[in-house]
């Protein structure tokens, strides 16, 4: 099952590579990972998706609390959250295709960022299930390339 | 007042109460080694940087202590490596300080630069590069404080040279604290209660206890339990001496080359403590048939241990001490209305039944060659037990474990998660510094020795008597077993019997050397080598083809022995 994994670390040098190298080392699988500052000076909030069994991601998650710099690790799955990921897609349009695309442009309200005679490069936000809608969607007309964030998330404020 | 950074660093090691350093100078540590005569510590100068490494972990499982191990950059660095992972996967404490190229230099593949934090990432509890000198006491304060703490481990911490040379105040923090380490020290009460409970029920219950039951320290509240309650103990390599090895209660070591008694006990057991131990696959055999018919309940300061090979019913999560003396604070009362020996009894019967039925055996000698276990059995005698005891790795760290009976802990040194040929002579060597007056002798094989064989140097400046028992059977004999057994004797590059004269080699370093052929030789040299005040050398030549059993092939399930 995909996991995603908020990982809160001290921010210094190194600390991604022993993230990183926990996972490669251990045999673990990295889907998408993402870092960067949070509020608080010297403290940076890591996102990681990945796979594995209920087995795996219990190893994962107490490997990971148990790297010197690393402060706090939730697994996203054990709580309501929010989960976003925002995607760039070049995909081909020559002008007879151009008014299907835009119409499926709007259905997912996604953005148009990038126009050319025979290409629209399409921003969208969303969530895991969402993105992979819209790629399904795109697929057909060609998509000439793909840049991901990979997947932020937080807690909802609310947890039943 | 302004202090260099090799001043702080060698004021930090005074403030941790560090008595012994084990290094190997270079360009890059050199203005340390520039200052180090200015304090009171030692410094024992080894002949290769993995003889610093492996001699710091054998100070530290000796003692229990953190040793420490001092060495330059580059090939320095990694020389230490193996030594490194060594006492990672057996949880010692050391650290280890590394020199590195100057800071402005970092990166630049400069002379004898090398990547030594990510090289060691992987085999480190932590690691560190310094880059300002303002970080540096803190950093050396951290280092021990993480080394000795929770799950004990090597820690690292890369020293550029600049940084050894520039100027600082010298403060000395008293407190560290890291807000995202916290080992987990004290039990949870209620899983405490159910314990006790589940060893209220049981009819047929088993300690099976491993290195973390010593480097937490809690062998006696182990001892309490056993003994009170009347449960029989096994132990792993690395538990070896958590209970002492003459008790009628103790099993032998289980696992691979663990005793039948032991085997049979943790496939029969309805009730398996586990204290201090990782279910490592020497230990399980296969894991699916592993103490088929108990409840299992899993001791260990690491929670990364629980659940990792094996699903156990009852975890806990603690320092193995703190977890032992709840427990005993828990049972103590039922003392009055139980009677253990009488509630165990058929159990424990039963155990030693297996004991005497299988014990440890070999086949007397039909040759003249002398038995390697014997060799071992007649240490064990002339030494009552009381010498402390290296291994290198293969059968003759087997034997060890097996044939000398280990009455207190930290009395046996071997390399149990890496199986580190050659590192028994400069653990040894550790030892020996910690306790200069003990009997310390480094059980060896003839390949093993030839790894780390140049430390008899470092033995001998030093005037450090450690006697070498070379179990010489002209093979890799463990390899050629498996060679044996499972390869159709095919002995592809396992015969070593080209090798040097050991007894002129011991010579040649300035220590003493003998040979044993014959048996009747055996007892009155291992005597006088023992007695002699001096580094030794005793090789004994060993019936060749003899192999270690009880033996369980790799992957196959516990009772599966073979048997001699
Ligand atoms: C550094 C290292 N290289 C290789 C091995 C693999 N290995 C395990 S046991 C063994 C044989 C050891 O031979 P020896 O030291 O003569 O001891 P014996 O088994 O004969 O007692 C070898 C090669 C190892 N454990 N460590």
């Amino acid at each position: 099952m995909r996991h995603t994994l908020s990982v809160t670390v001290e921010n210094e040098p190194g600390v991604l590579s022993r993230v990183v190298g926990l996972f490669s080392g251990r045999g673990f699988n990295i889907e998408s990972l993402n870092v960067a500052p949070t509020l608080e000076e010297g403290v940076s909030q890591m996102t990681i998706t990945t796979l594995g069994d209920e087995h795996i991601m219990e190893q994962i998650v107490k490997q990971l609390r148990k790297l010197v710099t690393v402060i706090k690790v939730v697994d996203m799955a054990e709580h309501k959250a929010v989960e976003r990921e925002m995607v760039i897609l070049k995909v081909n349009a020559e002008d007879t295709k151009r008014a299907e695309i835009l119409r499926i442009v709007d259905i997912f309200r996604c953005k148009v960022v990038d126009v050319s005679p025979d290409e629209l490069s399409i921003e969208v936000t969303g969530d895991h299930g969402k993105i992979e809608a819209l790629i399904n969607m795109l697929t057909r007309f060609g998509i000439k390339e793909v840049a991901r964030t990979g997947t932020v998330a937080m807690k909802r404020a609310l947890q039943a | 007042m302004e202090l260099t950074g090799a001043q702080i660093f060698l004021e930090c090691l005074k403030k941790e109460g560090v008595d012994v350093v084990f290094g190997f100078p270079g360009g890059a540590v050199i203005d340390i080694y520039d200052e180090l005569p200015n304090y009171p510590f030692k410094h024992i100068l080894v002949r290769h940087e993995q003889g610093a490494i492996h001699a710091a972990d054998g100070y530290a499982r000796a003692t229990g202590d953190v040793g420490v191990c001092l060495v330059t950059s580059g090939p320095g660095a990694t020389n230490t490596v193996t030594g490194i992972a060594t006492a990672y996967m057996d949880s010692i404490p050391v650290v280890i300080f590394t020199g590195q190229v100057p800071t402005p230099l970092i990166g630049n593949d400069a002379f004898q630069e090398v990547d030594i934090v990510g090289i060691t990432r992987p085999c480190t509890k932590h690691n560190y590069l310094v880059k300002d000198i303002k970080d540096l006491a803190y950093t050396v304060r951290q280092a021990f404080y993480l080394a000795r703490t929770g799950r004990p481990g090597p820690v690292l911490v890369d020293l550029p040279k600049d940084i050894m040379q520039q100027k600082f105040e010298f403060k000395w923090p008293e407190d560290v604290s890291l807000r995202s380490y916290n080992p987990n020290l004290k039990p949870h009460a209620r899983q405490i209660k159910k314990v006790a409970k589940l060893i209220e029920g049981a009819e047929r219950p088993l300690i099976y206890a491993g290195g973390g039951v010593i480097s937490s320290g809690a062998e006696d509240e182990l001892t309490w339990l056993a003994k009170s309650l009347d449960i029989p103990v096994t132990a792993t390599l690395m538990g070896l001496g958590a209970f002492p090895g003459d008790d009628p209660l103790w099993l032998g070591m289980l696992g691979m080359h663990g005793t039948y008694a032991a085997n049979m006990a943790i496939n029969n057991a309805d009730l398996v403590l586990a204290i201090g131990a990782r279910f490592d696959d020497r230990v399980t055999g296969k894991v699916s048939t592993f103490a088929p018919k108990a409840t299992l309940v899993h001791i260990d300061i690491d929670p990364t241990s629980i659940q990792k090979n094996v699903a156990v019913h009852v975890p806990l999560v603690s320092d193995c001490k703190s977890a032992l003396s709840a427990l005993k604070s828990e049972m103590e009362p039922r003392l009055e209305t139980v009677d253990w020996e009488v509630a165990h009894a058929v159990w424990v019967r039963q155990v030693q039944e297996w004991a005497e039925t299988h014990p440890l055996r070999y086949k007397k000698s039909e040759t003249e060659y002398i038995k390697p276990q014997r060799v071992v059995e007649k240490v064990y005698e002339i030494s009552k037990g009381e010498a402390i005891v290296a291994t290198e790795v293969g059968q003759n760290q087997m034997w060890a474990a097996q044939f000398y009976k280990f009455k207190r802990s930290k009395s046996f040194l071997s390399s149990g998660g890496l199986g580190t040929m050659g590192f028994g002579l400069p653990a040894a060597l550790g030892a020996q510094m910690a306790f200069p007056d003990k009997l310390v002798v480094n059980i060896a094989g003839d390949g093993s020795i030839q790894m780390n064989i140049q430390e008899m140097m470092t033995a001998v400046c030093n005037n450090l008597p450690v006697k070498i028992v070379i179990l010489n059977n002209g093979y890799l004999g463990m390899v050629r077993q498996w060679q044996e057994l499972f390869y159709n004797r095919n002995y592809c590059e396992t015969c070593m019997d080209a090798q040097p004269d050991f007894v002129k080699l011991a010579e040649a370093y300035g220590a003493a050397g003998y040979r044993v052929t014959e048996e009747k030789d055996l007892e009155p040299m291992l005597k006088e080598a023992f007695s002699n005040g001096k580094p030794t050398i005793i090789d004994v030549r060993v019936d060749p083809e003899e192999n270690v059993y009880p033996m369980v092939p790799a992957g196959a399930s516990l009772t599966d022995m073979l048997l001699v």
